[in-house]
């Protein structure tokens, strides 16, 4: 069990340092084309909101548009704080606190 | 000092936050399902990649093989891919095999944060090496405390612990919203991301949904562009 674990994650940090080596290390010697600097500008938020959307928005395998949905109803005062403060512990905080609370009801 | 190593560490305060709800969520999970105290050291210390440590952690309990626990993580963290290549017009600056160091402290949540400091200033390595040894300290002192209390939280998720992740995203896409074109691509990849995850196997809608959103967004803006 323990080898098999060690080697799992001998193989997880492989292939998770590549990816974010390589293109640090190697694009940052060129001078890429606008066009495609214009487009990494929007990574960000295209990862982001990608993550985001399936963690509130489904649960048990499909969508949950609903009240029950308690991630979807947690978010709300999340986005709330985010777009009034623009501070990351804050929205944590408040998250974990209407979870919290979102359960206890 | 501007954007030196304090800089760096103050920048990392709210990663540190965040980190910790969803560090201690992870170590509590993970020795329920059967990782040891030093299993969560070592993966957090080389690893260091949240989402893919909570999913391995669940497919080992599962008794998945470990090749495809491995291509899982690889599928999930490939995201890390399009992260750095976005960095690096910014850090042309910096020496090689320092870029080859900062990389290694990549993540969802510093990228957001260096992304943001690059726009505004030239950044240092030292910046660098702030904000990321400060977020992965804490990640792995988070991990492991979770770990060691793990046996004395009979059901972690039931205390909604695990939304840590989820409102740390909300908090991470609102830092980097500015204008009604970033609305756009946050919608799309919303959207793309949501209907792959509903209606195809495997864990590729995070990076097809970001490739298409990203493209879309810079198809709209030459588009917007030409039109006048």
């Amino acid at each position: 069990m323990e080898r098999k674990v060690l080697l799992m994650i001998l193989g997880m940090s492989i292939v998770t340092y590549i990816p974010r080596m390589f293109p640090l290390v190697i694009l940052s010697k060129f001078n890429m084309p606008p066009l495609f600097l214009k487009w990494l500008r929007y990574i960000p938020v295209a990862v982001l909101s990608a993550l985001l959307a399936p963690a509130i928005l489904i649960s048990d395998g499909s969508l949950a548009l609903n009240l029950n949905n308690n991630a979807l109803v947690a978010s709300i005062p999340c986005f709330v704080i985010a777009a009034k403060t623009r501070n990351l512990f804050l929205t944590v905080v408040v998250g974990l606190i209407s979870m919290f609370l979102l359960k206890m009801i | 000092m501007k954007n030196g190593f304090l800089k760096g560490v103050k920048d990392a305060s709210p990663i540190v936050l965040g980190y910790i709800p969803i560090g201690f969520a992870f170590g509590v999970l993970a020795v329920q399902q059967g990782m040891t105290v030093l299993d969560i050291f070592i993966m957090s210390l080389f690893v260091y990649a949240g989402s893919a440590q909570f999913i391995a952690s669940a497919m080992l309990s599962a008794g998945a093989a470990v090749s495809s626990i491995i291509m899982t993580t690889f599928l999930v963290n490939l995201r890390h891919l399009l992260m750095s290549a976005s960095l690096a017009p910014f850090l042309k600056h910096i020496k090689t095999h320092k870029l080859a160091l900062i990389s290694y402290g990549i993540t969802d949540e510093t990228f957001a944060v260096s992304s943001t400091s690059v726009k505004q200033q030239t950044v240092s390595a030292k910046y660098f090496a702030g904000l990321h040894i400060t977020s992965q300290g804490s990640w792995i002192v988070s991990t492991v405390l979770g770990g060691i209390l793990g046996n004395l939280v009979p059901d972690p998720a039931r205390w909604g612990i695990d939304f840590a992740l989820s409102a740390m995203f909300i908090g991470l896409l609102l830092m980097q919203m500015k204008e009604r074109k970033e609305m756009i691509v946050a919608i799309c990849a919303a959207t793309i991301s949501l209907l792959m995850a509903i209606y195809t196997q495997g864990n590729w809608n995070v990076i097809i949904a970001a490739l298409l959103a990203a493209t879309i967004g810079v198809g709209v803006e030459q588009w917007n562009e030409k039109s006048f």
